[in-house]
């Protein structure tokens, strides 16, 4: 056997441990991106094997926690993929507008990001006072920063950008103040939104809501992981619900397409049909 | 005799000027080349699919972005997306992430090189053109350790020395190129025959 497989072995024994002790099951995760995050940690650690990080895991909850949280993290920004706001407002929003209320999840809302970039589109066309936003994630110290709705100004630039290209009716700074080097989300945006800790790998449906955001989250799950996930996005849309996945995530070879059509194809835009 | 060929894919890393350098290699690859290709080169994250447009056309391949989970096939260059690092799993399909970047660019050549590196252990070549970053150096190196094939554009061929040079420095690569020249070896090393 040689190292590239005792890796792998490693790999998964780590994989099992957290699951063991903390019941995150990482177990369906592509293992590219696996395998990179965990070498990363290691990298960190001065560790030489996977192995060796497996007692720190169990035994250091500190160390567990930021491990965890290094684990899984992904990066986004305001408004990415501006295409995509611009095809909800045009695409979405007429529906949502014949909606008496609108409960929407965005599932996997890691830092937070795209929920308050989905609050000012529902404000500024006047649909977030029937709107609830639920914003979930397994990861606790994401959804405190999400909560917190503070984030690096040096980020803001690129955040303006993407807002004007996504056909945003104001302006960016309209909807933050700045405070030292953080822009801090206007409180406003805050009312309607709920934020709740949800694993989507090992919970099953949150409630009937007529809006599902779940944007790259699936780029990092297996096949079976995924339908997993699709199954519970359609148990909880009702009927006319509305699922939004990034741009290079398809419903197309999963098992619940026929029960959805397709709104915008290039920006992943599905409907439940009735 | 022709003997078998080896390899089962290449990788390549661009930047800054890589786009010249593609051109000289990409369009004269015969229809019947032997292996994928898959290419991470820093573009705007917005230019969604502009060099797709850029090289078809021009040569017997199809050029297209890569699709999370889809299988990897000789005849394809494939892209990594713009805003996404592209990496290749064991059993030689795609993922996509949007981790952190890494040298400040996603898709980063690094994440790239390391999976393949990973996937294909021997079996793989990887290649260095032009560019004004660091990114792609420790995944060549990660090629090399790993038995693959390595190749650098010649700094003084490519627009952007930078990338090139450290790559050179960082992992010592089998053959230093041009890039007209790198088109050729490519075909004689998997076809076995003069272009």
């Amino acid at each position: 056997m040689n190292s590239d497989d005792i890796e792998k072995i490693e790999l998964e024994l780590f994989l099992e441990a957290i699951h063991y002790r903390y019941g995150y099951d990482f177990r369906h995760y592509a293992r590219a991106s696996v395998r990179r995050r965990v070498r990363h940690i290691l990298g960190k650690t001065g560790c030489k094997n996977v192995s060796d990080l497996i007692p720190l895991l169990i035994h250091d909850e500190q160390f567990a926690t930021k491990a965890i949280y290094d684990f899984s993290i992904t990066v986004t920004e305001m408004f990415r993929d501006p295409d995509f706001y611009r095809a909800v407002r045009q695409g979405v929003v007429p529906y949502l507008k014949t909606f008496p209320f609108i409960k929407i999840w965005v599932a996997g809302c890691a830092t937070g990001e795209e929920v308050y970039s989905l609050a000012i589109l529902l404000q500024e066309e006047g649909l977030y006072n029937r709107a609830k936003i639920y914003a979930t994630d397994f990861n606790d110290t994401a959804l405190k920063k999400a909560s917190d709705g503070i984030y690096p100004l040096k980020d803001v630039q690129q955040y303006t950008s993407n807002y004007q290209k996504s056909g945003g009716a104001c302006s960016f700074s309209d909807y933050y103040h700045a405070e030292y080097n953080s822009a801090i989300m206007d409180q406003s945006l805050k009312s309607n939104i709920t934020f709740s800790n949800h694993n989507l790998v090992t919970e099953g449906s949150f409630s009937e809501v007529q809006v599902i955001f779940c944007r790259n989250v699936l780029i990092y799950f297996d096949r079976s992981l995924q339908n997993w996930v699709f199954n519970t996005f359609a148990n909880s849309l009702s009927r006319s619900g509305f699922l939004c996945l990034g741009t290079k995530e398809t419903l197309e070879f999963s098992a619940i397409y026929d029960q959805f059509k397709v709104i915008d194809a290039q920006e992943r835009i599905y409907q439940k049909k009735i | 005799m022709r003997m078998k060929n080896r390899y089962q894919a290449i990788v390549i890393g661009a930047s800054a000027g890589g786009t010249i350098a593609l051109q000289k290699i990409l369009p004269f690859l015969p229809a019947e080349f032997p292996m994928p290709v898959i290419i991470a080169q820093h573009l705007h994250p917005l230019q969604d699919g502009a060099a797709i447009i850029h090289y078809n056309g021009g040569g017997a391949l199809i050029v297209k972005d890569a699709d999370e989970k889809e299988s990897l096939h000789a005849g394809f260059v494939y892209f990594a997306p713009p805003n996404y690092h592209l990496l290749i799993e064991d059993d030689h399909t795609f993922s996509l992430s949007v981790d952190a970047k890494v040298h400040y660019t996603r898709p980063s050549v690094d994440v790239l090189f390391e999976s393949a590196a990973d996937a294909y252990g021997t079996g793989l070549i990887g290649i260095i053109l032009s560019g004004a970053n660091q990114d792609g150096a420790d995944g060549l190196l990660r090629i090399k350790q790993k038995g693959g094939l390595t190749v650098v554009q010649d700094p003084q061929d490519a627009e952007v020395s930078y990338m090139p040079q450290t790559a050179i420095e960082t992992a010592r690569p089998d053959h230093i190129l041009t890039a007209d020249e790198i088109c050729k070896f490519l075909i004689e090393l998997t076809l076995q025959r003069v272009p």
